[in-house]
């Protein structure tokens, strides 16, 4: 049946933006993970959206959405001048992740938004399941 | 009287209906989608297409494939026209694909509604009660 399609439209949308929050949780976790080595510095992860065509009959509008992959960020490491500090390199310098705090809030007040929208779907589509069925009682 | 004519035009609004809350769901999905622009259908037109009846085919093989469709194409697709156009080449405006969606519902009930009353019509015909 068609209509139960939309569980699997609002389902994938739940997934990706599930996906999304736990990139934003590692961003905030590890936004201050310093490392010795600009190559080892964690960099923020963000997530690529793409629309789901359905393989089968491309010509149908009615899509999902997938997450493509993750890219890192590219945007320059912060160097730091720290000779005490643990992981200070032999010139003494640490680097710092180049993940903005504020950005990733704002990614994450965006991303549970649109999961509580897609829930909401998922609800109103269930309720319009549940009267098709009871129609005729 | 067909059996199948007795619900009128109901039936299609209803089919129309689950498939305009499908593609309203398909870009709430795609709300933070790049790129990805925001459709509605007509559905006056979907409708009238729905209503048209097809000559079905007769499929005798199990691969035949059947021309029976929805009557539902995307020739019934409109673009949205972005109040607030997005950077990312995104059209999906949430508050008005929410309240399109909830509209949309509401309406899908009411077509629920029609159907049942049509077929506690007929029950009570039927039991001639």
């Amino acid at each position: 049946m068609s209509s139960m399609k939309i569980f699997d439209i609002a389902g994938s949308a739940l997934s990706a933006q599930s996906q999304r929050l736990n990139l934003v949780a590692s961003n905030m976790a590890n936004a201050d993970s310093v490392s010795s080595s600009i190559n080892e510095t964690y960099r923020s992860r963000q997530p690529v959206f793409k629309t789901m065509v359905d393989q089968m009959n491309p010509q149908n509008s009615a899509v999902g959405v997938r997450m493509l992959g993750v890219v890192e960020s590219q945007v320059p490491l912060q160097q730091e001048y720290a000779p005490d500090h643990p992981m200070a390199n032999e010139e003494g310098y640490i680097f710092r992740p180049n993940v903005n705090i504020v950005e990733e809030m704002a990614n994450m007040i965006s991303a549970s938004r649109s999961y509580q929208n897609n829930v909401e779907v998922v609800n109103s589509a269930k309720q319009m399941m549940m009267g098709l069925l009871r129609l005729g009682q | 009287m067909k059996l199948g004519d007795a619900f009128g035009i109901h039936e299609q609004a209803l089919k129309v209906r689950s498939y305009r809350a499908e593609l309203l769901a398909s870009n709430m999905a795609n709300a933070d989608t790049p790129g990805f622009k925001a459709r509605d259908i007509d559905f006056k037109q979907a409708l009238g297409a729905a209503t048209i009846q097809q000559p079905r085919m007769k499929t005798t093989h199990q691969n035949h494939i059947s021309n029976a469709t929805s009557g539902l194409s995307p020739a019934h697709l409109r673009y949205r026209i972005p109040t607030q156009p997005s950077l990312d080449g995104n059209t999906v405006d949430m508050q008005i694909e929410k309240s399109a969606f909830a509209a949309n519902t509401l309406e899908y009930q009411a077509s629920l509604g029609f159907l049942n009353g049509k077929i506690k019509g007929l029950k009570k015909a039927i039991r001639g009660d």
